[in-house]
């Protein structure tokens, strides 16, 4: 009996296969080097969408995927984030670095006074509690002369590139490291929550809230972390894209799409692993760009489309998402053991 | 020392009083069973206990500390752990971090979580399913999961629902040394069985229950030889 | 601000309660049947919407007359949308079923933006147009129809439910599947019945509707909140809680709308939403 034991307690913690270690450090070398092999305009385009559609499905996939609670108005802190640089920009010549973390204050406060009624709902009245926040936030603001109401807010261009005032007129290339950056970090951070103790913690909220209970686990409590931490990932996305196209308006940042998106990001990848919102954008983004392109006026149309068709297909053949065709030796070969 | 003292408990649900008035003490160290037939408030009584279910009036005392009201992570805070009548296995997850769960609440590093975690599964003998997910373990071993999972946040009383229920019979003596096992490291167990041989066999005490009543409280033979309670639930039991 | 305003809007949002009423109950049967919140369901009132228009632009049908086609119609897609989606969820996680029905909804609206485009529509001069006087109150005719005919269908989907022997197999099959089938009812068939007059109940709402309302791709996202908060509100599960709610939910609009700001109606709405859901989580004549 307890050679067992000692046998199962040298076993590692996680499952850190060279392998995998030594590819993933690969691809981030290869993502800081790939201004330099010549991308043009385009392609610098595509990957920072990629990499802000990622860090996006993200944020839905902590409340979402790790503590089982689905929002539908997710788009929301989106907008929060981009009004936030936006607004301190323009009204006082705040920097953007620094409104960043006015964008995430202001979504973690959303969050809070937002999830402390609505957390303790269960799954389709939360659903609908979100959807209703998410719409409202629009028309809200469509009305906030504040904040440029329905026009919205336009970002006065600096002549030349700014670092301060995060913009760049000559090229796409130090956005293509800013979004790059935030990425990472965020990527990296979700990994790290997944792996501790508040990600087990939020896990067991998910699959049987009751039986959380009887582990100790107040279960109000860790989902208002959650959705916290969640709106504070997607701020900063939101603020990054308004110094992107510096023009926003309630229609574009707070748009249902937003909130559409980033659940079948998630979705596709595979909800609730750290993998699967990269794998979802990494697909999702490139079909969503290239049909704008090849179908020009009516492409916006035709997104959503394709959106709601992968959208059910998924949930028909592949709910676990695209991620589970990945072999999973690692965990059968313990199985084993 | 009274681990646990319950008064005059009470809980009703529109017109059914699915507990009315229930009193009893329990001995640190020992274990009580409770018995009745279907119906008859056991598991109530259980919710009513750890919280899930907000009692009408009454008193529940834990070391002497009044803990009515109290939400049911509070309680299992203090030291009172459970499991449930109706399964609730973290399926998505292994037993390994179904047991983790329930480690973390002593041991905040995670290796050592693991490790306390994989002595707690293999004190229930299913070491070698560790890594396997929660929804493919059988009835009998997700029975023990639920009781590694509840004895990993080391409580001084433990609340069964039902584990020998829905399993087979060469798994059952089994679990029952592991309720021998768990008496001698010191923890209290309530449990609420309706296999008698079993109930017999290892209750300091039982508690008998009949439509929400408490209809006798005594050692094993005194309830064996109550009227009431072969009446309304026993039949004529023949001791071994 | 006179009272005679004030019992306007009364009778304006008694009159679109009673239809979103009628759209709720559709919802909430769907719901009650298999535990599933159609979020296409106010797409499924813009088919419905829709088929009236199309039916009288391209064959001259006045709404009045297509409407037994338009419910037809969306009787079929109910049992189709269970046939080819509901079907494969039934025993999913209940964030998947979300996701389902939600990317439908999408699927739907984008689907009819690409081939009709969002223009907004309206049918011109329909046999049931005009409006009556009564003391100070003016009610339009295709609204004061459109109303009593959803009553009329919600009392006939009453009815049908508690006094029908397929109505009381629906039940039955809501409240305990497997104990209905080991009964001898077949859960599938119920459940595309389900659908079929869940959808139906949408079609007579989006086909008198069609008499007065602007139809666009776009129409159906209010009434679907509308309806969801109705359900809310009325009880997951309760038919009869439906019209008590939708009744709030229309004279709510209406004098919110009218008491305070037109164009914040949705919140007064959301507003209703929130104390329901925190005062009391089952609605007013819940199971939950």
């Amino acid at each position: 009996m307890s050679s067992k034991l000692l046998i199962a307690k040298s076993e590692p913690l996680w499952n850190t296969d060279k392998k995998i270690v030594s590819l993933v450090g690969g691809l981030v070398v290869l993502l800081f080097a790939l201004p330099h092999f010549g991308l043009n305009s385009f392609y610098l385009h595509l990957m920072i969408m990629i990499f802000m559609h990622a860090v996006m499905a993200q944020s839905w996939n902590v409340i979402a995927g790790f503590s089982g609670q689905i929002s539908l108005g997710h788009g929301a802190f989106f907008g929060i984030g981009a009004y936030a640089t936006s607004f301190f920009y323009v009204e006082y010549g705040v920097s953007p670095w620094i409104s960043i973390f006015f964008g995430m204050i202001f979504s973690g406060i959303s969050a809070i006074l937002i999830g402390i009624p609505m957390l303790r709902l269960s799954g389709h009245y939360f659903a609908i509690a979100t959807l209703l926040i998410g719409i409202s936030f629009q028309v809200v603001f469509q009305r906030w002369d504040l904040v440029g109401a329905a026009s919205g807010l336009w970002v006065p261009m600096t002549s030349g590139d700014s670092w301060m005032a995060l913009q760049f007129h000559t090229s796409k290339t130090p956005y293509y490291y800013v979004f790059l950056i935030f990425f990472l970090i965020t990527f990296y951070l979700v990994w790290l929550l997944s792996r501790s103790k508040l990600g087990y913690r939020l896990r067991a909220v998910r699959d049987d809230p009751q039986a959380a209970s009887s582990l100790c686990i107040n279960v109000p409590n860790y989902k208002i972390i959650a959705y916290v931490i969640s709106a504070m990932i997607m701020a900063p996305m939101g603020s990054l894209f308004a110094q992107y196209i510096l023009i926003i308006d309630p229609d574009r940042v707070f748009n249902i799409e937003i909130s559409i998106i980033v659940l079948l990001i998630t979705v596709l990848g595979g909800i609730g692993t750290v993998w699967g919102p990269i794998i979802g954008a990494a697909i999702l983004i490139p079909i969503s760009e290239y049909s704008r392109i090849y179908l020009g006026g009516t492409g916006g149309a035709v997104d959503l489309i394709l959106y709601g068709l992968i959208l059910m297909l998924i949930c028909i053949f592949r709910p676990d998402g695209l991620i589970s065709f990945v072999p999973k030796n690692i965990l059968e070969r313990k199985k084993q053991r | 020392m009274k681990i646990l003292s319950v008064e005059n408990l009470s809980r009703a649900f529109g017109g059914i009083k699915a507990n009315n008035n229930i009193s009893f003490e329990v001995e640190e160290g020992s274990i009580l069973g409770v018995i009745g037939p279907n119906g008859a408030g056991k598991s109530t009584l259980f919710d009513l206990i750890t919280g899930y279910t907000k009692a009408d009036t009454g008193k529940v005392k834990f070391f002497e500390k009044n803990i009515f009201g109290l939400s049911p992570d509070k309680i299992s805070n203090l030291g009172i752990g459970r499991t449930f009548q109706k399964l609730k296995p973290f399926a998505d997850q292994t037993l390994l971090e179904n047991v983790m769960i329930g480690s973390f609440v002593k041991e905040g590093n995670i290796k050592k979580a693991r490790d306390k975690a994989l002595e707690i599964i293999d004190f229930v003998d299913l070491i070698e399913k560790r890594h396997h997910f929660a929804r493919e373990l059988s009835t009998g071993q997700r029975k023990r999961l639920e009781m590694a999972r509840a004895m990993a946040i080391e409580p001084k009383l433990l609340l069964m629902d039902e584990v020998t229920g829905g399993v087979d019979q060469k798994t059952i003596p089994g679990l029952v040394e592991l309720i021998k096992k768990l008496k001698k490291s010191g923890v209290t167990i309530i449990t609420i069985e309706h296999n008698i041989n079993i109930i017999m066999e290892i209750s300091d005490n039982i508690l008998a229950l009949d439509q929400g009543e408490r209809i006798a409280y005594g050692s094993p033979k005194e309830i064996q030889n109550n009227k009431q309670v072969v009446d309304s639930y026993l039949g004529t039991y023949d001791a071994a | 601000m006179t009272s005679e305003i004030i019992l306007q809007a009364i009778v304006t949002g008694l009159m679109m309660g009673l239809i979103y009423a009628l759209i709720a109950a559709g919802l909430s049967l769907i719901f009650g049947l298999m535990d599933i919140v159609n979020f296409a369901h106010g797409e499924h009132l813009m088919l419905s919407m829709f088929s009236s228009f199309w039916l009288w632009s391209l064959f001259g049908i006045d709404p009045i007359f297509s409407i037994p086609i338009t419910i037809l119609l969306m009787a079929i897609c109910g049992i189709l949308t269970h046939y080819f989606l509901i079907r494969y969820i039934l025993k999913a996680k209940m964030l998947i079923q979300i996701c389902a029905t939600f990317g439908l909804s999408i699927f739907i609206r984008s689907i009819a933006q690409l081939l009709w485009t969002p223009d907004f529509r309206n049918i011109d001069k329909p046999l049931l147009e005009g409006r009556l006087e009564v003391g100070s109150v003016f009610i339009g005719q295709p609204q004061l129809f459109a109303s009593l005919v959803c009553l009329v269908a919600f009392f006939g989907l009453y009815l049908f439910v508690t006094k029908t022997e397929t109505g009381l197999a629906l039940q039955a099959t809501a409240q305990d599947r497997h104990a209905a089938e080991i009964l001898g009812i077949p859960s599938n068939k119920m459940f595309a019945i389900g659908w079929a007059i869940g959808l139906g109940c949408v079609g007579v709402a989006g086909g008198m509707m069609a008499n007065y309302f602007f139809i666009f791709t776009d129409v159906g996202i209010n009434f679907a909140l509308f309806a969801f908060v109705a359900v809310a509100l009325g009880g997951f599960g309760s038919i009869i809680g439906c019209l008590y709610a939708g009744i709030i939910i229309g004279l709510v609009e209406s004098l919110g709308g009218l008491l305070i700001d037109p164009s914040f109606k949705l919140l007064y709405v959301f507003a209703i939403y929130l104390l329901v859901v925190i005062y009391k989580p089952q609605g007013l004549f819940g199971r939950y």
